[in-house]
This record gives C-alpha cells, structure tokens and sequence, in this order.
C-alpha cells in the first residue's frame, strides 16, 4: 500500500509541537516502512525553502528551546528517499518561485497532481 | 482510471482554498476519473440558488458529481427545492458506501 | 480480509471547535450500524475526545437544568458507538496518540481507548479497506 500524504495546513501549532504534525508523523510512519510519498500544497509550500527561524519566543522567564525547523524537516524527508513535491502555481501565488525550492523538491502542476495521484494507492490530506 | 470521491466541508466564502478543490476535482475527472464531490458542513452553502457560486456550478458540466449532504442541508436552511443547477441532494450514507467501496476518498 | 469491511479514520480535533468531528462520527455511526471493523486513530488534539473527565453543565441562555439541557460528551458519542459495533458484531478500536495524550494531559480516557503510534495508524490503514484522513484546519 501506498499513500501519499496531502499536506495543506502550515504553521498551525508548529511552535508549540516544535514541528508541523503532518510532517512528522510522515517521518513517523516512515520510521515503521510505511510507503509514502509527500506534496506540499497551499500555504504548506512555504516549508519548501530554507532560512525558516522560529527561534527566539519567551513567555517571562521560560525561554523555548529547540524551535521548529520546518525546513529542516522537509530535508530529511528527501534524505529518507520520500518524493517531495510542492505545487508551482500555490508557490507562485505566495512569492516563491521554484528555483527557491531546496534541493531535492520536485516541483509539480496543479493539473500533474491527477496523474500522481494515481501513482498511489490512497491520498491523505492533512 | 480511478474512482475519486472529494469530501468538501469548507465554501469558497471563507476559504479561497476551495476554489483550487473545484479545480481539482474538474482535473481528476478531465484526467478521465469517476468523481464525486460531496459537500458537507460549511460546503454546502454555496451550493444554495443564488449564490455566488459559479466555479460549483460548472463542475457538473465538466464531469463531476456534485452531491450535498442533506443534514448539513437541513442545518442551514438549504432546501432541496433550493439547490443550484447541478447540485443533488443525498444522505451521507451516500458518500460513505463509496468510501466503504474502496473510493480513493479526500477529506478537504 | 473478511466479508465485513474494515475502515480506517483519523481525526486529529477535539470537541466543541468546529464540525468536522461529528460529520465524522456519523461515517462511523454507519459503520458500526453494518457491523464494520473501524479503527480510529485520534491525533493530536483528538485524543481529548474520548477524555472520561468531561462532564454536562446546565444552560441558563436555554432556560434548562443539568437535565433538561443533556449536553452532548464526546466520550459518550464515542462510547455509544463502541457499543453499537458490538452489537452488531463489529468493532471500535479507539487509538489515542500516546505523545499526543501525554502532552495535552489527557490520560484518563473512557473503557475501550488505547494508546498507540503512528506505526498504528500504517498498520491500520494497512489492513484496512479504505482509510479517510481528516486534517485540522
């Protein structure tokens, strides 16, 4: 079986998680052979380009350590061998062009996502 | 060729994001896909007559079934009277016999 | 596999915020009335669903008593429904996010929750006939 996780929803609970959920349970689920593939769509193709500091938050005398590094995160999924695809035009329409994607980031149509999707057995979106 | 069914639970009032749904669902089904999209909560309003509704109700000329859950319906004052052209109304146990059948089946 | 079909869900919102939760619940209502095999796996904020500590309140804007008004629990919906999959020979297994449970302090949930993984949620998914993922927004 094969799924291929949607993922639409960004810096929702990501500093109070220190990731994005649908990210890590990607990674989570990875961790125990599941077969997956990823696509960033809507505001979550932000997390496609480097240089992302959420660094920094107190509340009086409690700092946050270890804040999310979504981009970060979205490396490591390449490095484990999972397709990353982000979606062009929802890229283009919030300012970032696909030559700002990291490495290894596919960048893919709106109207590709048919054809990819059915490269998978199930389509999940976070 | 796949079976898709788009569960859609936001409008296009609130939520721009919807817009890109519709479009997905006239890809799937340009792609030569059986789609569903089935519009629950929120989803149904702009399945209302007289709504500015025009990317809903081109869907069904491109090849989409567009169902609306007849609770969510109800709970808004929807009648079945008063859908748009195109816009069926059916029980959710409509929706979730083709998820039970295997329908590749996307919450949106 | 079986000829009673086995669903997978996973929901990742808690109560009283939005209305995914009860479109959701009714797609398992279904199931359970059939007989299915249903497995939930609840993410993050959904593991205060099941959370045993809820409790009714009056409602003075309706002019109703802790009885009249009968305000809904999730954790009864959620029981019910474990009980409507028995009877009709079918099963609820309720998995709550252990991480999820942990942080948010929710460890005192109904009879038939349990904890699990994400590795929970692929093998569910995996045995199952279909799986429906319901993000938050």
């Amino acid at each position: 079986m094969k799924a291929l996780q949607v993922i639409s929803s960004a810096y929702r609970c990501t500093i109070e998680e220190q990731d994005d959920p649908a990210v890590w349970i990607t990674h989570a689920m990875k961790g125990q052979g599941a077969e997956l593939g990823v696509v960033l769509r809507g505001n979550a193709v932000c997390y496609s380009i480097e240089g992302q500091d959420a660094s920094g938050i107190s509340f009086g005398d409690w700092q946050q350590t270890n804040p999310p590094r979504l981009d970060r995160d979205i490396a490591s999924l390449v490095d484990k061998g999972i397709d990353v695809y982000v979606i062009e035009e929802d890229a283009r329409e919030r300012g970032i062009t696909s030559s700002a994607f990291m490495p290894g980031l596919k960048p893919i149509t709106r109207a590709a996502l048919a054809g990819l999707f059915a490269e998978y057995d199930q389509i999940w979106n976070w | 060729m796949s079976d898709y069914l788009l569960i859609q639970s936001q409008d296009p009032f609130e939520s721009s994001a919807t817009l890109r749904d519709y479009e997905l669902a006239t890809d799937l089904a340009s792609a030569g896909n059986k789609v569903t999209l089935f519009l629950v909560q929120n989803g149904t309003l702009a399945g209302r007559q007289g709504a500015n509704n025009a990317a809903l109700s081109a869907l069904s000329a491109k090849g989409v079934d567009v169902l609306a859950d007849d609770f969510s319906l109800r709970e808004r004052g929807i009648s079945e009277e008063s859908l748009a052209d195109g816009v069926k109304a059916t029980s959710l146990e409509t929706a979730f016999d083709q998820f039970a059948a295997g329908t590749k089946t996307i919450w949106l | 596999m079986s000829d009673k079909k086995a669903l997978t869900f996973s929901i990742m919102d808690g109560p009283f915020e939005q209305a995914r939760i009860v479109t959701v619940l009714r797609m398992i209502d279904i199931a359970a009335k059939r007989g299915y095999k249903i497995s939930v796996f609840a993410y993050e904020g959904a593991v205060s669903l099941p959370f045993a500590k809820q409790a009714q309140h009056p409602n003075a804007v309706h002019g109703n008593d802790l009885a009249e008004e009968n305000h809904p629990l999730a954790k009864d919906w959620i029981a019910a429904l474990m009980k409507t999959a028995r009877d009709n020979g079918g099963e609820l297994d309720w998995i709550n996010c252990g991480l999820c449970v942990d942080e948010r302090g929710m460890g005192d949930a109904i009879d038939g929750v349990r904890r699990g993984t994400p590795g929970d949620l692929w093998s569910c998914a995996s045995e199952s006939d279909n799986t429906l993922i319901v993000g938050t927004r």
